[in-house]
């Protein structure tokens, strides 16, 4: 979306294509701006939605440009005022938008090497963009891992999607729930316990990880502990963005705009930063 | 520019003449304290006032704004509301020409800020040396902000019987000719205004004890010092301090909608740091949950973030924090403070 900078506040009106219930909490909104216009998201971006007389919103997106056909998706939890607001919507409905804003994950710095994505709960929607941006272009990128962990199996999103790329011969897929339920088969047990399961050329490995601020703590000592270099490690932060252009406050981080320095930080850039997890 | 000289009694014809083109604001008296107000009457004008409450900011980022207005009918429409009367601000005195510095470039770096830009674009700044310290708060010459040079379209020194009228922009050259009387300045003027400058630096004292140029190092240097709890321990998180601050700008957005429950507008107003949902995301996690980490985040703002991203100092000297705190924290002891811890550290 071409944004006007001058009028960097004021939404355009997005029209609702589809709208798929994930889990309990979570929907995938499929939205289509107007006349034809393209979203122009790179991986790791966030729009901020408005429903007005709600309020507005920031939501990273969870499609990757290369699969965006006119539209994007929104894989929202449904959690406070704006998103309780955006579950009750229907089809052709109106939402406004702003953006994309805020700095993405550099996919260009990840070709050639090795990509190791570590996504907790939610934080697989923002992952997600660039995961199927990177399977798109598949061949310029080295060995693919995919860890996700959920809380339990309701829990977990994008079920076909997964399917589909554990199936794949060119991805190294693993997942775990930290409970499980009677009819889980499969790894019971937080995020960490799924790099044991993995080797690594740490020097070769770029990582992108993306969940609760708890998770952060264990996984990076998992991933410094491989060995992989701070500098090669991305994460994808929450804070309050409510502006989403660097003016309002909420979301700083120390020093950082996380809508503008963020949200997709290099650990390297953060490590010190008390308030960063 | 130029130096011309404004007779104290061509102040009020000057004032009342622009009214009428102009939104006039200045200092007034408002009980036994000053506030800038929009002038009805131009014997309101109190260019002698010591400090306003609140800072002229209120005028380039009101408390609150209009930002659009919206139908939710149908299909949901949305126009922007942009008010930005033009406006002369009288009396603004030189820590508060600061303020609007950092605004200028806050509003204006990165994504420009159209509510902010255009106000300030329609907006006549007419500053005022100050001769004599507002009160025992104000630590401006420490801040290096008790004198300009730049950022003024008009800026005013009392002379006694008249006004030196430096001019700081074309725009404030064309006020000065098309509404006033104010003639050239002659050498005898020029021999006065030295006087006057230099007999009022004297006259106020350096509260720092230690040159502000240090200040950001020091501030980065004292990010885990114990002063953070205690001050906390004390600080009731009124946010007062955010909201008299001429470098605040931090914002709220909310929507407001009319009892048809169709129409609204979406406003934002002031907002602070100091306030316990600040920094709280809808999941519920607060980034900044303890008092400590919020105060200490607003001194750091003002001592070395904005300096890192806008390469101004966000404190001022103006003292308007420590003047208006019930617990009597005051940003210069602070600074201070961890100055002493430094030098003892070392």
């Amino acid at each position: 979306m071409a944004a006007d900078r001058e009028l960097v506040y004021m939404p355009t009106m997005a029209r609702l294509l589809q709208v798929e219930q994930l889990t309990g909490l979570e929907k995938l909104f499929t939205l289509e701006l107007p006349e034809g216009q393209s979203l122009g998201n790179e991986p790791g971006q966030f729009v901020e939605v408005s429903l007005f007389g709600i309020g507005e919103a920031p939501i990273s997106v969870s499609s990757s440009p290369g699969r965006s056909n006119g539209t994007f998706e929104l894989c929202v939890r449904c959690v406070g005022d704006v998103t309780r607001a955006m579950h009750q919507l229907e089809r052709g409905a109106q939402l406004g938008i702003r953006g994309p804003f805020g700095n993405p994950f550099p996919i260009d710095k990840m070709k050639g090497k090795d990509v190791l994505f570590a996504a907790g709960g939610l934080g697989l929607a923002p992952l997600r963009s660039l995961i199927n941006e990177v399977l798109d272009q598949r061949s310029q990128f080295g060995r693919v891992i995919i860890l996700y962990g959920t809380k339990q199996p309701s829990e977990i999103l994008f079920k076909d999607e997964l399917v589909q790329w554990a199936g794949r011969g060119d991805v190294e897929f693993h997942m775990t729930v930290d409970r499980g339920s009677e009819n889980w088969e499969g790894n019971v047990g937080v995020i960490t316990t799924l790099f044991p399961k993995i080797t690594i050329n740490s020097r070769a490995t770029v990582a992108a990880t993306c969940g609760p601020p708890i998770m952060y703590r264990f996984v990076l000592m998992e991933l410094l502990g491989k060995g992989i270099p701070e500098t090669q490690i991305y994460l994808s932060l929450e804070r309050r963005m409510k502006c989403g252009v660097g003016k309002c406050g909420h979301c700083q981080i120390n020093g950082l705009y996380c809508c503008q320095d963020g949200p997709v930080f290099r650990y390297a850039d953060i490590k010190g930063f008390e308030e960063a997890f | 520019m130029s130096l011309w000289v404004l007779d104290k009694e061509a102040v009020a014809p000057f004032v009342t003449s622009m009214m009428g083109d102009y939104r006039v604001v200045g200092p007034v008296a408002k009980g036994i304290k000053f506030a800038f107000d929009q002038l009805e009457e131009v014997t309101d004008l109190r260019l002698d006032y010591d400090t306003s409450i609140l800072p002229p900011k209120k005028y380039l980022q009101p408390q609150a704004e209009r930002m659009m207005t919206f139908t939710r009918t149908g299909k949901p429409t949305v126009d922007m509301v942009l008010e930005a009367p033009p406006t002369v601000i009288l009396g603004i005195h030189t820590c508060d020409l600061h303020g609007i510095r950092v605004l200028d470039k806050a509003f204006s770096e990165g994504y420009p800020d159209a509510y902010y830009l255009e106000r300030r674009k329609k907006t006549l700044l007419v500053s005022i040396e100050c001769l004599n310290p507002c009160d025992e708060h104000s630590f401006c010459k420490s801040m290096g902000t008790l004198a300009v040079s730049t950022g003024y379209d008009l800026h005013l020194t009392d002379l006694g019987e008249s006004y030196a009228v430096n001019t700081g922009s074309d725009a404030g050259a064309a006020l000065l000719e098309k509404y006033s009387a104010a003639r050239r300045a002659e050498e005898a003027d020029m021999k006065q205004l030295n006087r006057v400058m230099g007999a009022k630096w004297p006259r106020f004292p350096f509260k720092l004890d230690f040159d502000v140029g240090e200040l950001s190092t020091l501030m980065a240097q004292s990010y885990d010092n114990p002063i953070w709890d205690r001050l906390a321990e004390i600080c009731l998180a009124c946010g007062q301090c955010t909201l008299v601050c001429p470098t605040c700008f931090c914002f709220n957005v909310y929507d407001e909608v009319e009892l048809n429950l169709q129409d609204g507008e979406r406003w934002r107003r002031w907002d602070s740091c100091q306030l316990d949902e600040f920094a709280r995301v809808a999941g519920g996690e607060n980034f900044r949950e303890h008092q400590a980490a919020r105060l200490r985040h607003r001194l750091m703002r003002k001592g070395r973030y904005l300096m890192e991203r806008y390469h101004e100092l966000g404190c001022t000297g103006c003292g308007r924090c420590a003047r208006s705190c019930l617990v009597d924290i005051s940003p210069v002891d602070v600074f201070n403070e961890l100055h002493g811890c430094r030098v003892q550290g070392e």
